[in-house]
Formats: C-alpha cells, sequence, structure tokens
C-alpha cells in the first residue's frame, strides 16, 4: 500500500463513516453533524482528484451554508420534539435496494475496462476550468446563474407565506 | 498513484448510502439530506471520470460545478417547501402528507 492510498483511506473513512451516520442516527441534530463531516470529507477527496478549486466550493457552499439551512430548517419544523420513529416501516426494502444497488455498481466499476490512463492523475489548473466555462459553457453559467435566481426568489415567496398570515 | 476504482467505489458506496436514506427516513429534513449524499457521490464521479480519462477535456469537473451550484439552489426551495408543509399540516414527515393519496 502506498502512502497515497494511505491518505486515500484517511479520508474515505470519515466520508463513507459520515454518511452512515446521516442515515443511521436516532437524534436528527446528530445526523445534521455527521452530514458536516461527511461534506467536508469529500472536500478532501477532490483534493485528493487535484480539483481545489471545487474542495474550496464545497467547504465554502456546502459545509457552510447548506449545513446551516438543514440545521435552521430543524429548528423551524421542530423536527426534535416528534416523538415519532425516524424510519418508515419500509427499512428492510429499503437496506435490500440500497445494498443490491451498491453490489451492482461496485462490480460494474471493478469489472469495467476503462479507456486511457487509469493510474495517473492529469492535474486540471483553476485557470482552465474558468477558460472554458466562461467560453464553451458560457450560456449554461448564465442559465445557471438565473437559475439561481428563480430559486431564491421562489425559496422567499414559499417561505414567507400569504400576506396576514 | 491511486486508481480510478477506489474513487468510483466510494462514490458507489455514498450513493447506496443516499439511496437507503431516502427509502427507509420519514422526515423530509433527512430525506433531503440522502439527497445531498447521492449528489456528493455524483460529483466525485464526475471528477475523477474528468482528472483520469478526459485531460483534454474535463467536462465532468464543469458538470461538478453545475452540479454544486443546482444543489445549493434544490437546498434552498425544498427547505421553503418543507417550512410550508409544516405550517400547513404541522408536520414534515413524508408519509404524513397523504392529500394526493387514493
Amino acid at each position: 500500500m502506498t502512502y497515497e492510498e494511505v491518505i486515500f483511506f484517511v479520508i474515505a473513512v470519515p466520508t463513507v463513516g459520515g454518511a452512515i451516520g446521516v442515515v443511521t442516527a436516532r437524534n436528527v441534530i446528530h445526523s445534521a453533524l455527521f452530514l458536516i463531516l461527511s461534506l467536508l470529507a469529500v472536500a478532501g477527496v477532490f483534493i485528493l482528484l487535484a480539483a481545489e478549486f471545487l474542495a474550496i466550493v464545497q467547504v465554502l457552499i456546502y459545509g457552510g451554508a447548506v449545513t446551516i439551512l438543514v440545521l435552521f430548517a430543524m429548528m423551524l419544523t421542530r423536527v426534535r420534539d416528534l416523538p415519532a420513529a425516524l424510519d418508515g416501516p419500509q427499512r428492510p426494502f429499503a437496506a435490500l435496494a440500497a445494498g443490491v444497488f451498491m453490489g451492482v455498481s461496485i462490480l460494474s466499476v471493478v469489472s469495467t475496462e476503462w479507456p486511457g490512463e487509469t493510474e495517473e492523475i492529469n492535474v486540471i489548473s483553476i485557470e482552465q476550468i474558468g477558460n472554458q466555462l466562461f467560453t464553451t459553457w458560457a450560456v449554461p453559467f448564465e442559465i445557471a446563474s438565473l437559475v439561481l435566481m428563480v430559486a431564491l426568489l421562489g425559496a422567499i415567496i414559499l417561505a414567507r407565506g400569504e400576506e396576514g398570515e | 498513484m491511486i486508481p480510478i476504482n477506489d474513487f468510483l467505489v466510494l462514490s458507489a458506496i455514498l450513493f447506496s448510502l443516499g439511496i437507503y436514506g431516502v427509502l427507509a427516513r420519514r422526515n423530509a429534513v433527512l430525506i433531503l439530506m440522502s439527497v445531498e449524499l447521492m449528489l456528493q457521490a455524483v460529483a466525485i464521479n464526475f471528477i475523477a471520470f474528468a482528472v483520469y480519462l478526459s485531460p483534454d477535456q474535463f467536462t465532468g469537473v464543469i458538470f461538478a460545478i453545475f452540479v454544486i451550484t443546482i444543489a445549493a439552489a434544490e437546498v434552498g426551495l425544498a427547505l421553503a417547501i418543507i417550512l410550508r408543509l409544516y405550517r400547513n399540516r404541522a408536520t414534515a414527515n413524508v408519509d404524513e402528507a397523504d392529500t394526493l393519496k387514493w
């Protein structure tokens, strides 16, 4: 085992462990904290893939904004006070479906011959990403910003509710 | 170096855990968190394919940026809808919001 693989496992274990915590925790707040752990570990995976820009975006947007939003939603919907079980009666079927999917996808990953180099990372610089993003992908980029704005407006209008409420 | 399969297997495990969470949980906020896990798995896959297999195109990295952008928009909207649901039905459990069921 090379030292790169050791580092990979050091990052992969909190990623998967955090994810398991998210889907099995008995306490919703613990679930959200596990989500933060998992998302920050995924930022580490991005760094291993030499995508530093995405790692920074990941920490800012997921580690910061998304988890705070989720925690606020938990507070506002008082999920803690609910005495009901967090998991539905369909839990064994969910485990079966997820297990089958995991088996099939891991098998297909292992048995596929990838075209090209699969051992060496090609470092893609931020400069290259920026050039591509604002030339080839300029129109999708603008559409994405439009989507963000519409979603923000929609969220505000939905959450505010009707007048006089 | 780390072979590409390591990243793909990690992403498959993350995605399966997301599937389990979406199917097993009852609370809408917890389901949303599981969806986030699945989106993370997709982003890892996109970037892994981009840096290993298509170094001169790297469309995958661009798509990962879009995935993160759309996911942020989706979280904002979904949480607003969950808040609405809670106000109207006094619950955030998806199996109690069954007006459309017949």
